[in-house]
């Protein structure tokens, strides 16, 4: 990645120019939508109509977002979308690093048929119709636990913290065994620790996944509004606008002068607003995470 | 009977001590056993029960009913399908975007990584990176806000761009023809920087003396990059892109879907999206297996061709 001269001597050429321009392009086209998105939300609605907000709120407010706390559905909807990100994160990368840890030991008997057996999942599946019909057997449809059983184990998150795993020293558990520890305290107060970076970045994919989902509200639960995530609750005030029907304008809506175009930009605001907060934080994790496979790989 | 070499009397001493010292080595494991297990019989079920499921692609699946009392009709699932006239749209919508995305989705991503890895390190780099991977991380959902925000015709940015330069505004969202190339562009949008990542990784692996020689025999930083960036990263951009063709009809439905409206329906159908409607809409369960097995077969087909191709030419196989 450095293999041109830097050091202050080096100046810049007429390629240097073009490239940083080109780069500079990419990051207004990235950044320029949530901008606008932002200023809209954080704008008094009336005035929005008139048009001609970019980056900067014209009259700053922040009724948009007192409104869509009144609004409908939204606020358990919320609530929900933080429940099953939560259990469903803490749940999953549990039971995703201990069958890592399984996998990990070179001694264990069942090894290469489970390691198989996982594998398989990763290019073969039901599909969509076999998968629905099944929720619908076991039950699940109008639960909550639909959003956390199907996905709680996953081939691809395990063999990534198994990767990882396979570099500590075996010497670790080894000492720890000759004090008397089982498995279990092992794989908990030895392994766990150490695998922190590994577990951040497979955290990340779980949690921006069950937050992002909507999905599965809109196949298995869309007739338990208690059960609606924040993500389904956008994606139906984004379709009912966007076909002419507009749901939006409610009574409760019209007293309070806030057009669907604002609240539509405030919830979207809502929406994001957690994965930027974590974002900057996992970020580095996650591009070695990624590059460590890719190198290997 | 084969004789194992062993008297009767060695073999009757060994048998019996082999079943035990199985079981004693699960007993020594039954932490480890009991940390798998349970996960071994959820893994079972979500994901090994529903490939069971496609046999129902040959049944006229009733609801109610138990599974081997159901009717089997043999291929007249399919049969109906390749009669039906939807499923070459779904077929051709399918394949354009994918076709379409792979054009772009593929080669564009390696351009960015090659002008990224040519930009000197510091903190615009390192923003630029930062802020590309970004959109990776927001739901289909906001970018489908997103998307008609930017493009529609009241005060949207690009309509705004078109009317500057004296142009009429452009309905993009209500026009068939424009379907596809939203699609994808705004797939692009979202991608390209979390796509970059493997590229960038494996330049940081090449060896910098390669460069040097390279410098030194005066090599200029077009020769450097075709010469020496490209071939290193050209075995990896050789497995994404067979592994890619192999996804090429798994596109999914969710751009599809949040970004279609009833003006551009045919457009937008693609293989997921008429099973879905098909099979959970109308309760068409066997017709709407039917569509996923196909789907699932043409894309097998693609990757098993594609990898054919390539150990043909190069004599290495990446499945």
């Amino acid at each position: 990645m450095t293999h041109l001269p830097t050091g202050p001597r080096a100046r810049p050429s007429t390629f240097d120019l073009v490239n940083g321009a080109l780069m500079l392009l990419v990051l207004i086209v990235t950044v320029y939508p949530f901008l606008n998105v932002l200023a809209i939300a954080l704008n008094q609605s009336q005035d929005t109509v008139r048009g001609g907000i970019t980056v900067f709120p014209r009259h700053p407010t922040l009724d948009n977002f007192r409104a869509i706390f009144a609004y409908g559905n939204i606020p358990q909807a919320f609530f929900i979308s933080v429940a099953r990100t939560v259990i469903g994160t803490v749940l999953s990368l549990g039971a995703c690093a201990m069958v890592a840890y399984v996998l990990s030991r070179r001694d264990f008997l069942g090894r290469g048929l489970l390691s198989r057996f996982l594998a398989i999942t990763l290019y073969v599946s039901g599909g969509l119709i076999p998968g629905f019909l099944l929720i619908r057997d076991l039950h699940l449809m109008n639960t909550f636990w639909v959003y956390i059983l199907p996905t709680l184990i996953n081939a691809f998150n395990i063999f990534m913290i198994r990767s990882y795993m396979d570099e500590l020293p075996v010497e670790l558990q080894e000492s720890a065994r000759i004090d008397g520890a089982n498995d279990l305290v092992i794989f908990v107060r030895i392994i766990l620790p150490l695998c922190a970076p590994v577990l951040a970045t497979v955290a990340l994919f779980i949690a921006v996944g069950q937050w992002n989902s909507w999905f599965d509200t809109y196949l298995y639960n869309s007739s338990s509004p208690q059960l609606s995530t924040l993500q389904f609750e956008l994606m139906k005030i984004l379709q009912s606008t966007q076909s002419g029907a507009d749901a939006m304008h409610s009574s409760e809506l019209k007293t309070q002068q806030i057009t669907p175009d604002s609240i539509k930009m405030a919830i979207t605001i809502i929406t994001i607003t957690p994965i930027l907060v974590v974002y900057p934080f996992l970020q580095r994790y996650f591009v070695a995470g990624m590059t460590l496979g890719a190198v290997k790989g | 009977m084969h004789s194992s070499g062993l008297s009767p009397a060695a073999r009757s001493r060994a048998e019996p001590r082999r079943r035990p010292r199985l079981l004693k080595r699960a007993h020594e494991q039954r932490y480890l056993l009991a940390m798998s297990l349970p996960f071994v019989a959820l893994v079972f079920v979500f994901n090994y029960v529903p490939i069971w499921g496609w046999l129902m692609a040959f049944q006229r699946y009733r609801p109610g009913r138990p599974f081997f009392e159901q009717q089997w009709v043999g291929l007249k699932n399919f049969t109906d399908l390749f009669q039906d006239e939807t499923f070459y749209l779904a077929l051709k919508n399918t394949l354009g975007m994918s076709v379409l995305g792979l054009i772009l989705g593929f080669t564009l991503p390696i351009i960015f990584a090659l002008l990224l890895n040519e930009m000197r390190a510091g903190l615009f780099k390192r923003t630029v990176q930062t802020v590309s991977y970004l959109p990776h991380f927001v739901s289909w959902v906001v970018v489908a806000g997103l998307v008609y925000k930017m493009l529609s015709t009241d005060g949207g940015p690009i309509n705004q761009l078109i009317a500057h330069f004296g142009g009429p505004p452009v309905q993009f969202m209500a026009h068939s023809n424009y379907f596809w190339g939203v699609v994808v562009l705004s797939d692009l949008w979202k991608e390209i920087g979390w796509n970059t990542i493997i590229y960038l990784a494996v330049m940081t692996a090449i060896e910098p003396a390669l460069y040097e020689a390279a410098r030194v025999d005066g090599a200029g930083r077009w020769q450097l990059m075709r010469h020496i960036t490209l071939p290193g990263i050209s075995r990896v951009v050789i497995i994404l892109f067979v592994l890619s063709i192999g996804h090429l009809t798994a596109i999914g439905f969710e751009k599809q879907l949040l970004l279609s409206n009833p003006v551009v329906k045919d457009s937008a159908l693609v293989l997921d999206l008429y099973a879905l409607q098909n099979g959970i809409g109308m309760n068409k369960f066997s017709f709407g297996t039917a569509i996923g097995v196909v789907n699932s077969l043409v894309g097998l087909a693609l990757l098993f061709g594609a990898n054919a191709f390539f150990r043909r030419k190069t004599g290495d196989s990446i499945i």
